[in-house]
């Protein structure tokens, strides 16, 4: 059975940990198609917390089309998570580090970057959402 | 899951304008706010606050000086049998008679509450490993701690109010009694009211937040919305208030650039563009102490636009 963890100084909200836990799992093919998620119950208990907030997690997931609830017998992934393909990946990193070129030749340190990066993933979650 | 089904709709916790003086001073004033059923609403606030007297007046030990507070739509009036038995009450230093044994404490439970669940109190028992024979004083503070959340729940009360449940608890006993809340609120529709010093322990507990200082509520509402609704500005120290987006809960200022706790809607557009300035989500604990601290030095000016009724500045 898949297990969460929480990271209580992370300043992720507990519910979002969750999801991105699944979401990761799914992509590093840990969970697939068909598994069962622990009950609402198990992990409230597990990682003592409040269980409105795995309910929370799993109905996002349910909204992501990721999980479904089955009547009685709990949630399950319905997804499989397709992993990104090797020559996207490496299209991708090319593309990454030309920007990440012209990034340092404005002037730009590591720290403004990563800030940087972390905005503009805030605001496209935001839109998401 | 069945039980309060029928309390579906009603809050499970209702104040207006509820208030109480003792003597000159208020404990609390105009006190409203509203918790919906099927919640884990925590209770937050320094010392002298005004926690003990919200909560003494919830559970029916303290009658209001004005307004009223209600529980699953019913009225709270104290030192009534009705009052008594609607709330499950968890106290602080977990009051037990300590020459009795576990089966005299349940045996006093069921003389004093109608509806009293012998089955679950003494299946709980039966599930932490705790014989009913033992008397109280032998049992470890954990121990005790589990007997009185058994004879809270024992009255099968919809509302649940913990005052500081674990703070005379070690780290483990504190865990093992917490696992024990949550794995509760899983099976049941009981809503719970949690108050608490240790903050930084809340935000996995509950998805309600109450904050009450100086004898008002600061804010109430779901966590995860009054997350959102927040925003961390970091901007040039010079500049005002009146600037800012949204409205100005707590402000530190620097040398050069202040740091800003705001709650807006429109912060992210506020900032874009603007050379110095950023807007960063705000979490759990930094949330709770601005509006603690908000209220602590006066030299704050009280923002002309409140948030909502349930804010109301500090007027004592």
């Amino acid at each position: 059975m898949f297990r969460f963890l929480l990271d209580g100084s992370s300043g992720v909200p507990p519910y979002l940990q969750l999801v991105h836990q699944v979401r990761q799992a799914l992509l590093l093919g840990y969970l697939q198609e068909g598994d069962r998620l622990p009950t609402v119950k198990d992990v409230a208990a597990d990682l003592v917390i409040n269980p409105n907030t795995v309910v929370k997690a799993y109905r996002q997931l349910e909204h992501e089309g990721l999980a479904g609830g089955r009547p009685g017998q709990g949630t399950f992934i319905t997804a499989t998570a397709t992993p990104v393909a090797p020559e996207a990946q490496e299209s991708l990193r090319a593309s990454l580090e030309a920007w990440l070129r012209a990034a340092a030749e404005a002037g730009m340190s590591d720290d403004a970057v990563t800030a940087l990066i972390a905005a503009a993933r805030h605001d496209m979650r935001k839109e998401r959402v | 899951m069945s039980e309060h089904d029928a309390g579906r709709g009603v809050p499970a916790l209702r104040a207006e304008h509820l208030g109480r003086r003792y003597g000159k001073v208020w404990g609390l004033r105009d006190c409203t706010l509203e918790v919906p059923a099927g919640t884990v609403a925590a209770l937050v606030g320094p010392n002298g606050a005004g926690k003990t007297t919200l909560l003494e007046m919830i559970i029916g030990l303290l009658e209001p000086t004005e307004g009223q507070v209600s529980v699953f739509g019913e009225t709270s009036h104290a030192d009534t049998a009705e009052t008594l038995a609607r709330v499950g009450y968890v106290a602080q230093d977990h009051p037990l008679y300590r020459d009795f044994t576990i089966a005299d404490t349940f045996h006093l439970g069921r003389s004093m509450n109608p509806r009293w669940d012998q089955g679950l109190a003494e299946a709980r028992m039966d599930t932490l490993g705790i014989p009913l024979k033992k008397k109280v004083k032998s049992l470890s503070g954990g121990q005790q701690a589990q007997v009185s959340l058994t004879m809270a729940l024992a009255k099968r009360a919809p509302l649940l109010v913990l005052d500081e449940p674990v703070s005379s608890l070690d780290p483990i006993a504190r865990l093992e009694f917490m696992r024990d809340v949550m794995a509760t609120a899983a099976d049941s529709t009981l809503s719970f009211l949690i108050s608490s010093h240790v903050v930084s322990e809340l935000e996995r507990f509950c998805d309600w937040l109450i904050v009450l200082a100086h004898g008002h509520v600061q804010l109430s509402g779901p966590v995860d919305d009054l997350l959102g609704a927040h925003r961390l500005l970091t901007v040039p120290r010079a500049t005002p208030d009146a600037e800012l987006p949204g409205t100005v809960i707590e402000r530190t200022d620097s040398d050069r650039h202040s740091s800003v706790l705001v709650r807006a809607d429109d912060a992210e557009a506020a900032v874009r563009g603007r050379a110095g300035w950023q807007a960063d989500t705000v979490s759990f604990e930094p949330l709770v102490m601005g509006y603690l601290q908000r209220g602590s030095h006066q030299s704050n000016p009280v923002p002309a636009e409140r948030p909502g009724p349930s804010t109301k500045a500090v007027t004592s």
